[in-house]
């Protein structure tokens, strides 16, 4: 059960209780409302609705104009989309797994982020590219991957993962306003764990702040997407266990990352655990564990400790013991006190 | 299925009755004037390179016709999503030459701000999008531009140009795909030059042509000589016409010949055929098209004075004052990443102003290597 989940699935005012899936499509059908620029597309978005569902009910509300299926082809969608952008609309792009974003990997990297430095300003592609990403749905390598630090190497890229349905929603929408192109990664593993309350009508997180998940005081806990509520549960048992208190921080926007928070929790707790489920070399809990050692190595107790995947393909058979998960986590937190 | 190659203008210059599209004089003498500046502007970016002057260049003799008759056949307020051999577009739509140069220099009169090489151009007042160095990235842009524009309801047609290598990138598939089955108003102009930097293009498709993949993506495909500005600029028209009307892309193949080499950094003469070379050279578009101007009593040496003088007086004013222009500034080179920094930003900026300000850094960016 996370911060977010309601055990009665009542709403107070103003809120609705969706599924973070539910909220993505939330978050589009009301920037299509806002704005006849938004135009959604990607393969089986139309009449399907998405593999996942994301764009359910988009073509019957607004058209086969602004909610449309494409040839399958990801250079073609990405492509096709900074046309768009350029032009002025502002396209939402569908990847159908991030996995499959590779043929769009030139268009992405040598064009839509560079769009708007290497014209001086002159063009800009405000765009966003949608994915699922991450492990948990046993879909093997192909449909399991975390490759975001792909794209937070790239600079002109804003990269977001949310990690509850009320931050979908206002981090997609956020994302859809954003003038710079944004890489929005979608957590599979909990579209549909659980429900939360999620504002009506306008709701807008802004990018660039990280979200205090859990309050705590002896070790940090930074995570994103599915880690985090993987890490609340983890930073529960840590309490039992060792009577630690934790502190969870939802990074929610790699790109530009909210530094402020981090550092600030760090410098408070003296530990950090950095939790994610890419493979660990060069995944982003590396860029975090330099900027701590950068910033604030002389607050720190015990080493900083990242749990991640393994630097093995994603396994099908094998995944549970490949996906960071509770026990790891709390050994990961015990690290940072015994060394 | 064979696509017959499309010339209006034969050997001698004389144009072919039925097909001459019978321009205005005036407008032929501007087309004329617009060929011999862009040859002379290329003539001249070499040389500043040779003098070390510009880090590097890349020409299009021998493809004035080519880009310059497909170009005038849009509206200004048409888009270009160009390759990097179309410098005439941006004459004729009349871009202050100062800046072209500029961007040659990479300094602060720049539009890109001295962020790209040398003429990867970006001038949003003339409609043609920024040009990037990986190949045909923007075919399937404008394929996607084009689709915008049918769903807000605009007329704009959107050009874009290739070489023969860019027909064998992914985009080319992609973007004749996406274009054809969204009926977008995009006309895809693959300069067919004879060279992908050095590799023949007969080596890169087994197809007997590159206007005939268009049969497959479900567009027309037409062939025409790109060294006859004349049949370029009639074939474009019609397929401008074709995009506008919503009847959906074309792919026109150029048939022209890169008379130089593939960059400043290259040397044809390790590669090049010797007597194909010698042949192209006697089918010089900008010869021809004066042969057919003075049977039209449009040219005489006069003229051509004009023509030569006027383009060489204009670019050494461009050059002068480009020059003379400071490089962008040292904050210039964190902003446009993103429409405002962000923290990591200001910060990294913070740390170079730092390092400028004790000196030693930032006061010589050092020269271009030769």
């Amino acid at each position: 059960m996370t911060a977010t989940e309601t055990k009665t699935g009542a709403a107070t005012p103003g809120t609705k209780v969706m599924t973070l899936l539910e909220a993505i499509t939330d978050a589009m059908r009301t920037e299509m409302r806002n704005d006849d620029r938004v135009c959604v597309f990607g393969e089986d978005v139309g009449k399907k609705g998405g593999v996942f569902g994301a764009t359910m009910g988009l073509q019957d509300e607004f058209g086969e104009k602004r909610c449309f299926d494409t040839p399958l082809s990801e250079c073609g969608i990405i492509g096709a989309g900074i046309g768009m952008a350029v032009y002025g609309m502002r396209p939402i792009a569908e990847i159908q797994f991030l996995d499959f974003i590779y043929p769009a990997f030139d268009q992405i990297v040598s064009e839509a982020a560079k769009m708007r430095y290497r014209s001086g300003g002159e063009y800009t592609c405000p765009m966003v590219i949608r994915s699922p990403y991450g492990g948990g749905i046993r879909g093997g390598h192909y449909h399991s991957q975390s490759s975001e630090a792909y794209f937070c190497h790239t600079p002109g890229l804003k990269v977001v993962i949310p990690s509850t349905p009320a931050d979908a929603k206002g981090l997609l929408i956020a994302s859809i306003r954003d003038e710079d192109p944004v890489m929005f990664l979608e957590p599979k593993r909990i579209y549909r764990h659980g429900k939360g309350e999620v504002p009506t009508g306008e709701h807008v997180v802004p990018l660039g702040k990280a979200r205090v998940a859990r309050e705590g005081s002896d070790v940090t806990v930074l995570c994103y997407g599915s880690m985090v509520p993987m890490c609340e549960q983890a930073a529960d048992e840590a309490m039992q266990l060792g009577n630690r208190s934790v502190e969870v921080i939802d990074l929610r926007t790699l790109v530009p990352l909210d530094e402020q928070t981090v550092l600030a929790s760090v410098k408070k707790t003296g530990r950090c655990v950095i939790v994610y489920e890419a493979p660990k070399t060069c995944g982003y809990g590396a860029e975090l564990a330099a900027l701590i050692a950068e910033k604030c190595i002389e607050y720190l107790e015990g080493p900083v400790v990242r749990v991640a995947g393994f630097d093995t393909p994603f396994p099908y058979t094998l995944e549970p013991l490949y996906m960071p998960d509770v026990k790891r986590v709390v050994a990961g937190i015990e690290k940072t006190f015994v060394w | 299925m064979s696509l017959e190659l499309l010339s209006i203008l034969d050997k001698d210059g004389k144009a072919h009755k039925g097909t001459d599209p019978n321009l205005p004089a005036a407008e032929l003498q501007k087309l004329y004037r617009l060929m011999v500046a862009t040859r002379a502007l290329d003539d001249r970016g070499l040389a500043l390179q040779r003098q070390g002057r510009i880090g590097f260049y890349l020409q299009s003799t021998g493809q004035e016709a080519s880009h310059l008759g497909a170009a005038y056949a849009l509206k200004d307020s048409d888009w270009l999503f160009p390759a990097y051999r179309q410098p005439g577009i941006l004459l004729l739509r009349e871009v202050p030459l100062h800046m072209v140069v500029s961007e040659w220099f990479g300094n602060s009169g720049d539009t890109s701000k001295g962020r790209q090489m040398p003429v990867h151009y970006s001038f949003r007042q003339a409609n043609f999008v920024s040009i990037s160095s990986p190949i045909g990235t923007q075919l399937t842009q404008a394929a996607g531009a084009g689709m915008a524009a049918r769903m807000r309801g605009d007329d704009t047609v959107f050009m874009t140009f290739c070489g023969d290598g860019g027909t064998s990138s992914n985009d080319f598939h992609t973007g004749l795909n996406f274009a054809a089955v969204y009926k977008a108003p995009v006309v895809f102009v693959c300069e067919n030059n004879g060279y992908a930097i050095s590799v023949p293009s007969g080596k890169q498709t087994a197809s007997e042509s590159m206007a005939i993949k268009a049969e497959a993506y479900g567009m027309p495909g037409v062939r025409v000589d790109g060294n006859d500005i004349l049949a370029v600029y009639r074939v474009c028209k019609e397929a401008v016409d074709r995009a506008r009307k919503g009847e959906g892309p074309t792919l026109v193949e150029t048939v022209t010949h890169r008379m130089a080499s593939h960059s400043s950094s290259d040397d044809a003469a390790r590669y090049r055929d010797a007597k194909d070379y010698e042949a192209w050279k006697k089918k010089d578009p900008i010869a021809r098209f004066q042969l057919y101007l003075k049977h039209k009593k449009l040219w005489n040496e006069a003229f051509e004075q004009e023509c030569v003088e006027g383009a060489k007086v204009a670019i050494q004013a461009a050059v002068t004052t480009a020059e003379a222009l400071p490089n962008p500034n040292v904050d210039s080179l964190f902003d446009d990443v993103f429409m405002n920094l962000t923290p990591q930003l200001k910060e990294q900026r913070q740390e170079l102003r730092d390092l400028v300000a004790k000196g030693g850094v930032g006061a010589d960016v050092g020269a271009f290597p030769l």
